[in-house]
């Protein structure tokens, strides 16, 4: 809502500028977006008139215009098509700073000096429309009247400073001038000088005209159309409306049209009741409020034949549709020049239903708004005496009689507020005479009890309904800073994390711990991005996504990733070690009935290798450091992840992927992509997993048991064997250990070498072994007995060759 | 025979001042005073002596012994200590090269902020709750007094995935979510962090975003004490120094409410361009639950209040870390992480 100060003084009486009065709405909870000030940029633009024209001689793009401005006869070279000689234009002198940031000085185009500029519309930050249509496309033509020499500002009127309400949808009353200015005055304790039509629930017959007898309404859908009231004029003489009113309907961001229009617009603003005239002379009979029949059409004042269909309201006479009810009249029934005798809507029409209509048609308007946000259902026939006075004022028509259909009025509540209660809300301490001040600045009627106040809630502030509305009306008009500081009662002990809570915590520390980034990546992505990473057939699609790339849940975190892998690449970002936990999306339905399951998964993605630095050896970012990764997990969590060779899959390399378990439940996988998906990203290689974190929380060790720590010494042996290269390093550690006992404490992989001199189909793997007993210390017979006999067996099962 | 031992100390002496390593001193030892050397051999001839001039010369070799040791002791000694000396100037490293890389990963800033924000209410006694962010129409709007065709369902634009069932627009659902699952328990103290979605993409909005919910109900809560828990949690994210204040605003699910302000922590208060001259930057939104809230949730308004607040996590992180954009938060890129 563009509120112009010039107006609203003329509604209450502030000394407040601009600046101070948004401080002063805005600390009373009407934020104010902007202030603008509508004569800035127009120092030193003035009204000129084109003496004479001719084309530049290097150029018909260009004319030259000797150009009257009073003060002096200018040469302005210009390249737009739509003067005349004699036009009225805008002139920006030398020195200028137009609204758009331009500073004008003389120009030379081609060799002629410009002694300043030729301004359109659009530079000046203007409506076209407060030119002449010529306009359009080139140098703002103005009026034959304007004045020449006069600074353009003073001439269009813009003296003013404009307040952009910023409305929450509880106050849809401050989109009427009046309704602002009581709340100005509720704020600052200003005198209002209000119109009497502001009174809207008061009034009664004062519109001091006869019914209507020859104009019938008949509202068929009463619950989309809770009144209609109409004013009939005769004699219309349709002419611009006056200056003033023009100025304040640019100033409120509306456009002028005609005496009539603007009238309907001017009220609109003033008293927050979208208005409609229509021809009456075009009207058949009985105006119809009704629903659009099934494949009825309709030619909108925008000239565009609209499909209606059948839950849109229509103002109908008996033969067809007169206009679209709330968002746009037909261009049937429209004001012409021409037209004589007027019909002057002023309706209550549901929210709901004109929200649903202009959406779908794509139209919106100051009175669809409105309509929207909702109107006060009292104030139509008060408008209309509002619009009686104005026509009559200014001689554009001669009201004659009015109708006023009614199907529901809902009633005035009375809302109680205690005292008491207000004070055990807010945490402070109110006094009766605390309230009864708020409700004597709101202006309220009310009647007091024992402890507190009866309020009759007048017709514009629908907001107001139950208690704890008029204890915020209390906060807000005492001051929120009148609110102490306190802490709720009670002990405040220490608040705690679930242990699931806690485990995802330790989760995120630990694969930090290790050296991997934390990412954060949108829930949604493109179709297809998850292909057999996730489930496809198991993805969810939103019904209006914001673009097509985020049209689809994720069913997979990896893809993801991806995509910030090769975004870091394409920066040189080359060493990429990155993790995420987050949710995927699951349905087992086609068309969702019950919230889909969210569950939390944890991926890993990287490629290169560590940073170089001068005292280490980068560590490759491959599938060992990934795996490492895992098992670190499982050290945090004192759990023990299984992997099965994954060879079959398109997604991953078959020799370097794994799925992991966690003992007979798969939660995940692991592996390098495949060379044609890492391809898809352009990446030379990756290693990514992903794992289901939901059994990690459920498994995961809460205590740690403490060993002992042995008391005799360990005997340390180191066994190399050359084993076939496909034997898994796993199965030979396996073998070892069963075969060692409980003598055998440990025993760890040191080394893996293939090359010479190890024939080419094998490998030479390379075990520590550490034999220690918590009873006694062992002897080395008995020792050198244990691992010859690991040996034999080994030799045995891998056809292995025991290398000294 | 004396004149042997004190030409035997005369040389030793000359020896062991000339020594330069622990080495040749351990062989002087072994030649002089070992059991086979020089000064020992002198005992063994002892026999050839009287026994009247035994102890004499015993006396002699004694005192020339411990002579020699003492000298040999001090040599050593020195010896040592130039060795040492040696070793420190020899092991002396280069202290400007960076120490040893040790593995270290960033965490997003994000969750970095959420998990701060936890623990300084986890301080204050508050639970955390949580909630799916696939919701139904009924949690995310209906049962926070937003009944469908309320105009004010308009302030948040969402993605829908039926009519039904949408991606939650603000963390608020868990209140009520919370509320069921804890009924008849007083208090209630929670918070509720996640991730929600609203239809927007600029600088200043992302599409999908997260916030951190609060809410405490009980017997006798008031708005005074909002302000309070607010002025703790101000202090302790941005500083001691912090004051907050409230203006009156809008939440369909609160009644009063408040947007909530702390004076800026970037310029004190005195007006810079982050809190673009006003000395105040909004950070979140707050009320005291509305009435029709508390009974959806199966609450007797006239036993209970409470309050509610909620705040966006990207917004607070911008203002901690003076992010300028907030898409960077999104974008991923290394060299951002790297800085938290
Ligand atoms: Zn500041």
């Amino acid at each position: 809502m563009k509120v112009s100060l010039e107006w609203l003084r003329e509604l209450v009486e502030i000394e407040l500028n601009g600046e101070e009065l948004a401080e002063t709405l805005t600390r009373g909870g009407i934020e104010v977006g902007s202030v603008e000030s509508l004569s800035e940029g127009f120092d030193n633009v003035v009204i000129g008139q084109i003496k004479e024209m001719e084309i530049h001689p290097d150029t018909d793009k260009l004319w030259l215009c000797r150009v009257n401005t009073g003060a002096a006869v200018l040469t302005l070279v210009t390249g737009a098509q739509n003067l005349l000689v004699g036009d009225k234009v805008p002139v920006a002198l030398a020195g200028a700073e137009l609204p758009n940031g331009t500073v004008i000085g003389e120009a030379k185009f081609r060799g002629i000096v410009s002694q300043g500029m030729l301004c359109s519309a659009e530079e000046l930050l203007l409506d076209q429309g407060v030119g002449l249509e010529r306009s359009e496309g080139g140098i703002l033509i103005l009026t034959p009247e304007a004045p020449l020499g006069e600074n353009l500002a003073d001439f269009l009127g813009l003296k003013d400073s404009v307040l952009d309400l910023e409305l929450y949808p509880n106050r849809p009353d401050c989109l009427a001038m009046v309704n602002v200015a009581r709340e100005v005055s509720s704020l600052t304790g200003a005198q209002v000088n209000l119109p009497q039509w502001a009174q809207a629930e008061k009034l009664g017959d004062e519109l001091d005209l006869p019914q209507a007898q020859d104009v019938k309404i008949v509202i068929d859908e009463p619950e989309l159309c809770w009144r209609y009231a109409g004013l009939i004029v005769e004699d219309v003489k349709i002419e611009p409306a006056p200056e003033w009113m023009q100025r304040r309907l640019r100033a409120a961001g509306v456009r002028p049209i005609n005496n009539i229009v603007d009238i309907t617009n001017y009220c609109m603003l003033e008293l927050g009741q979208p208005l409609h005239a229509f021809d009456r002379d075009k009207i058949n009979g009985a105006v119809h409020v009704r629903r659009a029949y099934a494949g009825e059409v309709l030619t909108t004042l925008d000239q565009v034949e609209r499909k209606l269909e059948t839950d849109m309201l229509l103002i109908a006479d008996e033969k067809s549709g007169l206009g679209l009810a709330g968002v746009m009249g037909g261009l049937d029934s429209e004001v012409t020049p021409a037209t004589k005798r007027l019909l002057v809507e002023a309706a209550h029409f549901a929210g709901v239903s004109i929200r649903r209509t202009s959406r779908r048609l794509g139209l919106r308007s100051e009175a669809s708004n409105r309509f929207e946000k909702g109107i006060n259902p009292y104030g139509a026939r008060a408008t209309l005496g509002r619009v009686r006075e104005l026509l009559v004022e200014t001689g554009a028509g001669r009201p004659i009689g009015y109708v006023d259909e009614v199907s529901y009025l809902p009633p005035l509540p009375e809302v109680s507020v205690s005292v008491s209660r207000t004070g055990d809300v807010l945490g402070t301490e109110v006094t009766a005479a605390d309230v009864k001040d708020v409700l004597d600045r709101l202006n309220f009627l009310y009647t007091e009890g024992q402890d507190g106040f009866a309020v009759k809630i007048p017709s514009y502030r629908s907001d107001i309904q139950i208690e704890e509305d008029l204890i915020e009306e209390v906060a807000r008009l005492t001051g929120y800073e009148r609110i102490p500081t306190t802490l709720p009662a009670g002990d405040l002990t220490q608040g705690m994390r679930t242990l699931s809570q806690e485990i995802r915590l330790r989760l995120r520390q630990a694969l930090i711990r290790v050296g991997m980034n934390e990412v954060l990546t949108y829930s949604f992505t493109r179709p297809g991005a998850d292909r057999k990473w996730g489930k496809a057939e198991q993805a969810i699609v939103l019904m209006n996504p914001l673009r097509e790339e985020l049209s689809v849940m994720r069913t997979s975190l990896s893809p993801g990733l991806l995509d910030v892998a090769a975004r870091n690449l394409s920066r040189r970002n080359t060493n990429i070690a990155i993790f995420e936990i987050g949710n995927v999306y699951l349905s087992e339905e086609q068309t969702l009935t019950q919230l889909p399951q969210e569950q939390l998964r944890l991926a890993a993605l990287a490629v290169g290798k560590s940073e170089r630095h001068w005292l280490s050896i980068p560590v490759d970012y491959d599938f060992y450091f990934l795996k490492g990764v895992i098992e670190e997990v499982g050290r945090e969590f004192g759990l023990s992840f299984n992997y099965k060779a994954l060879t079959e899959e398109d997604l991953l390399h078959p020799g370097r992927s794994v799925e992991v378990y966690l003992g007979d439940e798969k939660i995940g996988f692991l592996g390098e992509l495949h060379p044609l998906v890492a391809k898809e990203w352009d990446l030379e290689r990756a290693v990514v997993f992903e794992l289901e974190v939901q059994p990690l929380i459920e498994q995961a060790g809460t205590t740690v048991l403490v060993g002992a720590i042995p008391r005799f010494p360990a005997v340390q042996r180191d066994l190399a064997l050359i084993v076939s290269k496909e034997t898994p390093a796993a199965a030979v550690m396996a073998k070892i250990r069963s075969l060692g006992g409980e003598l055998l404490q440990e025993v760890e992989i040191f080394d893996v070498y293939t090359g010479k001199p190890v024939p080419e189909d094998r490998k030479s793997l390379a075990f520590s072994l550490r034999y220690q007993s918590l009873a006694r210390t062992l002897t080395d017979e008995e020792v050198n007995e244990l691992n010859s006999r690991i040996l034999e067996g080994i030799q045995q099962e891998f056809a292995a060759e025991w290398r000294k | 025979m004396k004149e042997e031992v004190s030409r035997i100390e005369g040389q030793a002496l000359a020896e062991l001042a000339q020594a330069g390593s622990l080495e040749e001193l351990q062989d002087i030892k072994v030649r002089v005073l070992g059991k086979k050397g020089s000064l020992t051999a002198m005992l063994k001839q002892m026999g050839t002596l009287s026994p009247e001039e035994r102890p004499a010369l015993g006396q002699v070799v004694n005192e020339t012994r411990d002579r020699l040791e003492q000298a040999w002791a001090k040599a050593a000694q020195s010896l040592e200590k130039k060795a040492l000396a040696l070793r420190l100037e020899a092991e002396r490293l280069d202290i400007s090269l960076p120490g040893t890389m040790l593995p270290h990963g960033h965490q997003h800033p994000l969750t970095k902020v959420i998990e701060e924000i936890e623990n300084i209410f986890l301080g204050m006694g508050f639970r955390i709750a949580e909630g799916p962010e696939i919701e139904t129409d009924y949690y995310n709007f209906e049962a926070l007094n937003l009944p469908k065709e309320h105009p004010a369902r308009e302030m948040q634009d969402s993605f829908y995935i039926t009519e039904e069932i949408l991606l939650r627009t603000q963390t608020s659902p868990v209140q009520i979510r919370a509320m069921e699952k804890l009924y008849p328990e007083l208090p209630i103290k929670i918070i509720a962090p996640g991730k929600v979605y609203r239809k927007d993409d600029d600088a200043t909005h992302s599409p999908m975003f997260h916030q951190v919910e609060g809410l405490v109900i009980d017997k006798g809560i008031r708005m005074s004490d909002l302000k309070g828990i607010l002025l703790n949690f101000s202090r302790r994210m941005f500083g001691p120094s912090r004051e907050i204040r409230l203006r009156p605003s809008f939440f369909p699910f609160t009644e009063p409410s408040a947007e909530v302000d702390v004076s800026c922590m970037l310029c004190g208060g005195s007006g810079c361009r982050t809190c673009k001259g006003t000395g105040w930057i909004e950070i979140l939104g707050s009320g005291m639950v509305h009435p029709r809230v508390l009974e959806m949730g199966g609450y007797d308004p006239k036993e209970v209040t409470g309050f509610a607040f909620g705040m966006g996590v990207e917004r607070i992180a911008m203002l901690k870390y003076g992010i300028e954009d907030m898409r960077l938060l999104f974008d991923n890129d290394l060299r951002f992480l790297r800085q938290f």
